[in-house]
């Protein structure tokens, strides 16, 4: 296995926290494009050269958020972008003709937007906050967001939050080591708390910074300052019919790897597990198929030392037939590599 | 032995510290760092009326500054920097409210001087705060940093620590 480095891309004049790549993008001959936000303020649209293979900037978004923009998310269309900076807002964009035009302000938080994130069938969004709260958006016809839940449950900051990806459930991590998962457990958009993962159910012991789902959503992976990734799983996503909930439970816990704060995790298609760190490397982990009972469900594959020249934010494969990794870095960097065996 | 461990030489530590700086020219002498944070404590010590705004009944000193014998660049190729030590503080009151600023501005102060890819832990001493785990945790957490930093108010209070002419 090597982890072979395709492009550095320079732009962002501050650390690069986060990066999302349009799911609309990477297959039937449409080049794929991604979006990074930073500590500089903004925003960038980076497109694919579909002769060079290389990216380029196609589109700076700024004057908009006041302060940096912490993460991004592209709805499932692929037309609208979601941005979430700690000016407190939320910025929806619409990409008209190549330009990228601000439509909505989400507005209602109390202080730092930390994590944004569209549901699978990208009628819902969600947002969390330094002031603890986890907001629902309803996407209504004319680019208008109604709120229509406002969910108290974490004690300190959420640091993410991430819906299934088939199921309209939510999940949120925060800074006070717990895991949350959220349904709409009536008719009437009345979202509750439905599972915690915290320490007592072999959780983590300081903070979740983010967490990801398998290709089939019944297993899911988080990582933290403790240090660990842990994996957990579930017998049956979603609602079963007579309305109880599947609970979620521990899997493993991936330990002894990581020697600084894990910031981003992210599951491929394929079951490559990547993390990033703030020991400028980042890490592949795959299912252990020949494990011996009782022994580690999931093992090292490759670790890039070095992958950037520091902390490394964000790590997030990209949609199409062949993905592959980009990684957003405190060196004001992006980097694409491809991931040979 | 017990002579030896009673005269404890200080003449074996600069021997030590040395050697570490010979193999690695990229390393931070400790003397630098207390050169730098002694110009801070200096400013906190010597300007009564922005201790009392700052700190309240709160106050630190060169002499509590805990500093590891030497620190290393993260991918320093000489030395597993896994057990790296923090660079810590002691606040004199148990309940000192302005703990995380002070660590604030010790990070700021710091990040000033190192190179870009140095990483620097900042910790209160071990039992010298009452929450501890909450400043240690809040101080190293790179979000809550730089989201306090772009905190008009508190980015103030931190320039005003760092650069007050008030001396």
């Amino acid at each position: 296995m090597e982890l072979k480095e395709i492009q550095r891309l320079e732009g962002h004049t501050d650390r690069v926290w986060s990066l999302d790549w349009n799911p609309a993008t990477g297959h039937a001959g449409i080049p794929l494009v991604f979006a990074s936000c930073s500590g500089d303020k903004t925003v960038r649209i980076w497109e694919q050269n579909l002769s060079s293979g290389l990216w380029a900037c196609k589109a700076v978004l700024e004057e908009t958020h006041t302060r940096t923009v912490r993460s991004c998310a592209w709805s499932p269309s692929g037309k609208l972008l979601a941005t979430a900076s700690f000016d407190a807002t939320t910025a929806i964009w619409e990409n008209v003709g190549g330009d990228f035009e601000c439509v909505s302000t989400l507005e209602g938080h109390e202080n730092e937007v930390k994590s944004v994130a569209w549901n699978a069938a990208g009628t819902l969004l969600a947002t969390c906050s330094r002031d603890k709260s986890v907001w629902i958006w309803e996407v209504l016809p004319g680019n208008e967001f109604e709120c229509v839940s406002v969910l108290q449950g974490h004690s300190q900051d959420v640091k993410m939050v991430k819906w299934h990806p088939t199921e309209d459930i939510l999940f949120s991590c925060s800074y006070d080591n717990n895991l949350k998962v959220w349904a709409d457990e009536g008719d009437s958009d009345d979202w509750q708390c439905i599972q915690t993962l915290g320490e007592p159910n072999n959780g983590h012991t300081s903070t979740v910074w983010a967490l990801s789902f398998n290709a089939s959503g019944d297993k899911m992976v988080s990582c933290s300052d403790d240090l660990t990734l842990k994996v957990w799983e579930t017998e049956n996503t979603g609602m079963q019919s007579g309305g109880g909930f599947a609970p979620w439970r521990h899997r493993c816990t991936l330990t002894g790897y990581h020697d600084r704060t894990i910031f981003s995790v992210h599951w491929s298609r394929e079951g490559i597990i990547a993390s990033a760190a703030a020991d400028d490397a980042i890490r592949f982990f795959v299912d252990d198929n020949e494990s011996q009972v009782g022994g580690p469900l999931y093992k090292l594959l490759l670790k890039k030392e070095k992958g950037h020249d520091m902390d490394v934010n964000f790590v997030q494969w990209s949609p199409g037939e062949k993905p592959l990794l980009a990684s957003a870095s405190d060196d004001g960097t992006i980097k694409v590599w491809e991931l040979i065996s | 032995m017990t002579l030896g461990l009673i005269n404890a030489n200080p003449v074996v530590r600069a021997k030590k510290e040395r050697i570490a700086r010979s193999e690695d020219p990229h390393a931070v002498d400790p003397l630098d760092i207390y050169d730098i944070l002694f110009s801070l404590f200096f400013i906190f010590l010597s300007a009564p009326s922005l201790l009392i705004s700052l700190t309240s009944l709160c106050q630190i000193s060169c002499g509590i500054l805990g500093i590891p014998n030497i620190l290393i660049p993260w991918n320093s190729s000489v030395s597993s920097p896994r057990n790296q030590s923090p660079i810590t503080f002691t606040p004199t009151v148990q309940h000192c409210s302005m703990a995380t600023v002070i660590g604030l501005c010790l990070r700021v102060k710091l990040k000033h001087y190192f190179p870009p890819h140095y990483k620097v832990d900042i910790k209160v001493s071990p039992g010298s705060h009452a929450d501890e785990e909450s400043v240690n945790k809040q101080l190293n957490d790179k979000e809550r940093v730089a989201a306090a930093l772009e905190n008009p108010n508190l980015r103030q209070l931190v320039d005003e620590c760092l650069y007050s002419n008030e001396l």
